[in-house]
């Protein structure tokens, strides 16, 4: 009747990590949004931005008696799409964005440009525009320039994109499966009889986040091979890497959604804690564009989030192949934030109603 | 050990406005072996003092022992050996039987093997089924078998058979009185007199957060000083009801103990009903009263508390 013998499948959490595991896999709508959607997100983007059309350059010239000389001139570059106006209908069409610069001849050696300063495609046209206008009137550059385009894998938008979606999956996963999990089963009461049982607390915790470590392992899988397969994407820097800056991640951000599901009650005040806490990551730690864009004064914020150290990191092994041990301090920013968080959380979780 | 449980001036008061006094000062003492019922109608405080006992709530003030331990000092141990089913647990709705039994038990220094759990409940033939896939009646039993996979020494249920139709409350009855038959403590709540009756070595009736009453259910039905129920109605009232004299005909039959009359309907306690009836027909027909729905029956535990409280148990 009794026994004492535990072999490792039976011990307490062998069996919460499994257990999490068998829920999760069987429940077929679950398993899609987890997988696919990240790699919805790389075929939207990657589509977006891999034909990229040339850009066209929207020019109005003011009518006038030499506004067919402008014309010509603009003309000569195909990239710029040009058309006379009245001057009335210029400046319309100018405030409401549909062209980019309006151009004025005032006399035959007097050209006027219009454009609003603070829209870089008006600063480009302006540029363009008046090299085609000095190049017509007869200017010869000094210096003569080539001009090669460079579009090699590694370098590309895609290239950048893929390892911020893989930090951003693991940031959604880990917050939303643990967070959800967590509020599912206070509310079922189940958190309530759990701890009737002599179950060790931390323990459940750990089974919840090493869950999360497995489930991640097919999805960043996924989402690398779709990548490589469809977009020529490449990593190069070592596979054993990527592995571990992914269960890093994984455990980061568990231990973040078992702080912000710790006291939690409703579905509706968890998912309401969850967007507060990735909204600043979705903006500011480098997804879809680089942070660097941001004012120098908030740098030193945003490189504490806790995505940016997972992005910067995928990135630098993904594109640049820099080792481990170059990215210490990221690698040490990530762990404190998984450990200080599981810790908080353990203190503060409610496991009564 | 003297006492399974023992608990000595029980206050539970929920913050909030105003205070809400689920527990009012309740003093308990459950024997070892024994299976102790704690009856009382729905907001009673049945619940509030068995997760107390449990150690899912703190007391507001008073002590608790269970199994001699102190819920301050050696929870773990007390987890160890105890067993708990709440009222309104549900358990994840995708593993199967047998996984949910693999979990809990794994929880558990020792016990029982998982099949002998699920066995104990006769849910063999369900261990690979989902726990979403049960029914009403087997989601119980399971509940009750994750409570005693760890072989515990004392089992709390709380309403065990709630929302149960017959079948399925008959069943769990078997199990809860074989576990008992193995000499293991049990303390259940329900709002079933039937249940406390057939299942339990001895009752507490509470109300408002106190005891009211407690011992075996034969000394509470007793208590009543007679163990017969004899309801009936009539056509009219049997006199001004506001005038207690007109009763005194009633009282006044032969081995009438108590009288409760509420309009037209009217409850007789008495000892032996063959010698009250005869005499009952006699008088309503010298009255010119029409008799209507005449039963008799043992007294209940139901009766004891309808006594005591001038309420029924289920009523809201």
């Amino acid at each position: 009747m009794t026994s004492n013998s535990k072999p490792l499948r039976s011990t307490a959490l062998m069996q919460l990590t499994l257990a999490r595991l068998r829920e999760f896999y069987r429940q077929p709508e679950a398993v899609f949004w987890v997988y696919f959607f990240p790699i919805l997100m790389v075929v939207a983007l990657g589509i977006a931005f891999r034909n990229k059309p040339v850009e066209r350059i929207t020019v109005d010239v003011v009518s006038s008696e030499h506004a067919q000389t402008i014309l010509d001139a603009l003309q000569k570059d195909e990239r710029i799409v040009a058309a006379i106006y009245a001057a009335d209908e210029c400046q319309q069409r100018l405030r409401t964005g549909k062209s980019d610069l309006t151009v004025a001849a005032e006399d035959e050696k007097k050209v006027g440009f219009t454009l609003d300063p603070t829209r870089p495609g008006s600063v480009l046209a302006q540029d363009l525009s008046n090299r085609m206008i000095q190049e017509a009137a007869g200017r010869s550059d000094p210096v003569p320039t080539t001009t090669s385009e460079v579009t090699e894998p590694g370098g590309r938008y895609i290239d950048f994109l893929v390892p911020g979606l893989l930090g951003m999956g693991l940031m959604g996963g880990g917050l939303w499966g643990v967070g959800f999990a967590i509020v599912d089963m206070r509310i079922r009461k189940l958190l309530k009889r759990l701890v009737a049982t002599p179950m060790k607390k931390s323990q459940f915790l750990l089974g919840i986040m090493f869950s999360r470590l497995l489930f991640m392992v097919p999805e960043i899988i996924l989402l690398i091979a779709f990548s490589w397969y469809f977009f020529g994407v490449q990593i190069y820097g070592s596979w054993l890497s990527i592995g571990f800056l992914v269960l890093l991640g994984a455990a980061e951000f568990s231990g973040i959604g078992l702080l912000v599901a710790s006291r939690a009650k409703t579905m509706e005040s968890v998912s309401g804690l969850m967007n507060l806490v990735m909204l600043p990551m979705w903006t500011l730690s480098g997804i879809f564009f680089s942070y660097e864009r941001f004012p120098d004064i908030v740098q030193p914020v945003i490189k504490l989030l806790p995505l940016t150290p997972l992005n910067d990191s995928l990135r630098a092994v993904m594109l640049e192949g820099t080792s481990l041990i170059a990215l210490w301090p990221q690698l040490i920013l990530m762990f404190l934030w998984g450990a200080v968080t599981f810790a908080v959380a353990l203190l503060v979780f409610r496991w009564n109603d | 050990m003297q006492f399974a449980i023992r608990c000595q001036n029980l206050v539970k008061t929920y913050r909030g406005k105003p205070p809400v006094e689920a527990v009012k000062g309740l003093d308990l003492e459950v024997l070892p072996g024994e299976c102790f019922g704690v009856l009382g109608p729905n907001g009673a405080g049945k619940t509030t003092t068995i997760e107390i006992l449990e150690g899912l709530l703190a007391p507001t003030s008073g002590s608790v022992e269970v199994l001699g331990m102190s819920w301050d000092t050696q929870a773990d141990a007390i987890r160890q050996r105890m067993g708990v089913s709440l009222q309104e647990t549900q358990l994840s709705e995708r593993l199967t039987v047998r996984e949910t039994m693999q979990l809990f038990r794994s929880f558990y220094r020792s016990g029982m093997t998982v099949d002998e759990a699920i066995e104990l409940v006769a849910l063999s033939e369900k261990a690979n089924a989902w726990v979403k896939n049960l029914s009403g009646g087997q989601k119980q039993r399971l509940a009750v078998a994750t409570s005693v996979v760890g072989d515990p020494d004392i089992l709390f249920l709380d309403e065990p058979t709630t929302g149960l139709d017959p079948t399925s409350r008959r069943q769990l009855w078997d199990i809860i009185r074989s576990f008992r038959e193995r000499n293991k403590t049990i303390l259940l709540t329900t709002h079933y007199m039937e249940e406390a009756e057939r299942l339990c070595d001895r009752v507490a009736i509470v109300d408002s957060g106190r005891i009211i009453a407690i011992g075996t259910p034969r000394e509470l039905i007793s208590s009543l000083g007679a163990e017969h129920v004899i309801e009936f109605m009539t056509n009219s009232d049997l006199g001004s009801s506001d005038d207690g004299a007109s009763f005194d005909w009633l009282k006044s039959l032969p081995s009438v103990d108590r009288i409760e009359s509420d309009h037209s309907h009217h409850r007789i306690i008495a000892g032996e009903p063959h010698a009250v009836l005869p005499a009952l027909f006699a008088e309503l027909k010298q009255r010119d009263l029409r008799l209507a729905n005449l039963t008799t029956r043992h007294a209940s535990l139901e009766d004891v508390f309808v006594s005591l409280t001038g309420r029924h148990l289920n009523e809201n």
